[in-house]
């Protein structure tokens, strides 16, 4: 069943996300796969995987010191692959069939069942969509999420401790939020939150994660001693525009089909992009002198984390709001909130994905209400529905960060989370890949 | 003869290489360095991370002379290198023991 399931105490809020199951169709209702539907979702898939490969690599990469690039390239890449891999034995199992509240059933793992011929649900009752298509367009998001939290062990991290880390948050933090905000039965997705392409699945849970990693690590020897600086922001330009590029597919492939609804998401992910990126660079310009390309491109991928929840269901002028947020209270959250945090996530992977996830969520609760442009129904409430946004937010927070917490313990306990400290003046390109990335 | 070292702003590198070539130094080598003496560096921003950059780049010019051009050599690097503001850098003369031209295996003031 494609309809939602909701409670009668809660508002009559549109629910926006997916919910997939893999009976037929209600009976009566002709369903049948559109070509420019599977088109539209086949390129969404490699639009996302272009965000993974080499986008995250490479605005990660340019920010870590040359030393250390190929380590964050290698993690990202290896992190990436081998979490599509699990998503293909039990991970689309796990967080897209019916079973719990909060986790999902065996009864696809290795993807028994799953042939040519079966279908995916949309949000239209009449709509389906090859399951491939599906199992890979979500697999891109799983990886993808995961290599997110290698932002915040940068330059440090053993790469072992890295896989085994990622192996158990994957099992455990993201496929239980994935399923609780998007798969049938999901806990959230009863309870009527918004969350159109994963700002609380991918970036809130990647953020906390990352967050939680690098107070466990500790700090980068030589941290506010030695100049840390990036080594290539060029690169990191290179890769942030490729993540605004892929970000479409990521977003307006989250509407499942080629229609208006992609292409709300579509303009949203647009203008309050841009929105974020002239926030955070005016508001640097005016705080701290100057405004600056990593600023910029940081700006960017601030707004981009923000209306990912957003982007189905908020107007442009909404969208244009949320990027602005995102943009200044990141600013803020590389700023003043790192200090206050005093932990080194290097990458500041909870300072963009964690806070602007965060206020992305919370800001879909306002602006989906009809009368700022939202397509919220007429008695869509704001306050109860941004009191649902919080409960999902602090859900999230608080699972991604016991299983982050327990997940990197194990990882330490096993393995060693961190290198030694003449591997980490060396460098990871060296000690842990045998390799330089550019030859003097 | 005598080795010449100079350290100077790197865009004045041109200027200096033809001043040495006019008075007869055809030979140079040239390293990027980086230093500072009374030129202060400058800050960088990158997110919330502050770095005072203290070493400025400069470029050194090495160039064995023989005892009769060395005044002339010094002369014409500082002219050529002088720009008047702060920064502009300094010329080291040391004595020089032995050259050797490898090529040809000879040595002393005819090698140079």
């Amino acid at each position: 069943m494609s309809k939602l399931i909701r409670k009668s105490c809660l508002p009559a809020a549109l629910l926006l996300s997916p919910v997939l199951s893999f009976a037929q169709a209600a009976p009566g209702v002709e369903a049948a796969v559109h070509k420019g539907d599977v088109a539209w979702m086949m390129t969404a898939t490699l639009l996302v995987l272009f965000m993974a490969m080499p986008g995250l690599g490479l605005f990660y990469g340019g920010m870590v010191r040359a030393k250390n690039v190929l380590s964050i390239l290698m993690q990202v890449t290896i992190v990436f692959c081998l979490i599509a891999l699990l998503w293909a034995f039990y991970g689309y199992s796990v967080a897209f069939t019916e079973s719990t509240a909060y986790f999902g059933s065996l009864s696809k793992l290795f993807l028994s069942g799953v042939t040519i011929d079966s279908l995916a649900d949309t949000f239209s009752d009449d709509v389906k969509l090859p399951e491939f298509v599906f199992i890979a367009f979500q697999c891109t998001f799983a990886g993808l999420t995961t290599a997110l939290i290698v932002g915040s062990l940068a330059e440090r991290v053993r790469f072992s401790a890295l896989l085994v880390f990622s192996v158990l948050w994957f099992t455990f933090s993201y496929l239980p939020i994935a399923h609780m905000v998007w798969g049938p039965g999901g806990m959230l997705l009863e309870d009527g939150a918004l969350d159109f392409a994963g700002g609380t699945v991918v970036h809130i849970n990647a953020g906390v994660a990352g967050l939680v990693g690098a107070w466990m690590l500790g700090k980068r020897t030589g941290y506010g001693r030695d100049i840390l600086a990036p080594h290539s922001v060029p690169l990191t330009l290179v890769g942030a525009a490729m993540l605004w590029v892929g970000w479409f597919g990521f977003n307006a492939g989250s509407n499942l089909e080629a229609t208006s609804g992609a292409a709300l998401a579509l303009i949203n992910t647009l203008f309050a992009t841009a929105a974020a990126t002239v926030a955070w660079t005016f508001g640097e310009w005016l705080f701290k002198g100057k405004p600056s390309m990593l600023g910029a491109a940081s700006g960017a991928i601030a707004g981009l984390v923000a209306i990912t929840p957003a982007c189905g269901s908020v107007g442009v002028m909404g969208g244009i709001v949320i990027g602005a947020a995102g943009g200044l209270v990141c600013l803020w959250g590389v700023n003043g909130l790192k200090k206050m945090l005093g932990a080194d996530d290097s990458l500041d992977v909870f300072g963009v994905h964690g806070l602007g996830g965060i206020v992305g969520a919370i800001l879909t609760g306002v602006f989906t209400a009809p009368g700022l442009g939202g397509t919220g129904d007429a008695d869509f409430a704001i306050g109860s529905q941004v009191w649902i946004q919080t409960f999902g937010v602090l859900v999230t927070i608080v699972w991604s960060g016991v299983v982050s917490f327990i997940a990197f313990k194990i990882a330490d306990l096993v393995l060693g989370l961190r290198v030694s400290e003449e591997e980490e003046r060396e460098g990871l390109d060296i000690t842990a890949h045998g390799e330089t990335a550019y030859r003097r | 003869m005598k080795l010449i070292t100079a350290i100077i702003k790197p865009f004045k590198l041109d200027e200096v290489r033809e001043a040495l070539s006019g008075i007869g130094v055809q030979g140079v080598t040239v390293t990027e360095v980086k230093g500072f003496g009374r030129q202060k560096g400058h800050t960088e921003l990158y997110r919330g991370a502050e770095y005072v950059v203290d070493f400025l780049p400069k470029v050194k010019v090495e160039a064995a002379v023989v005892d009769e051009l060395v005044d002339q050599a010094v002369e014409a690097i500082e002219n050529a290198a002088r720009t008047g503001k702060i920064g502009d850098g300094k010329i080291f003369v040391f004595d020089l023991e032995q050259v050797v031209r490898i090529r040809t295996g000879e040595t002393g003031a005819t090698a140079i």
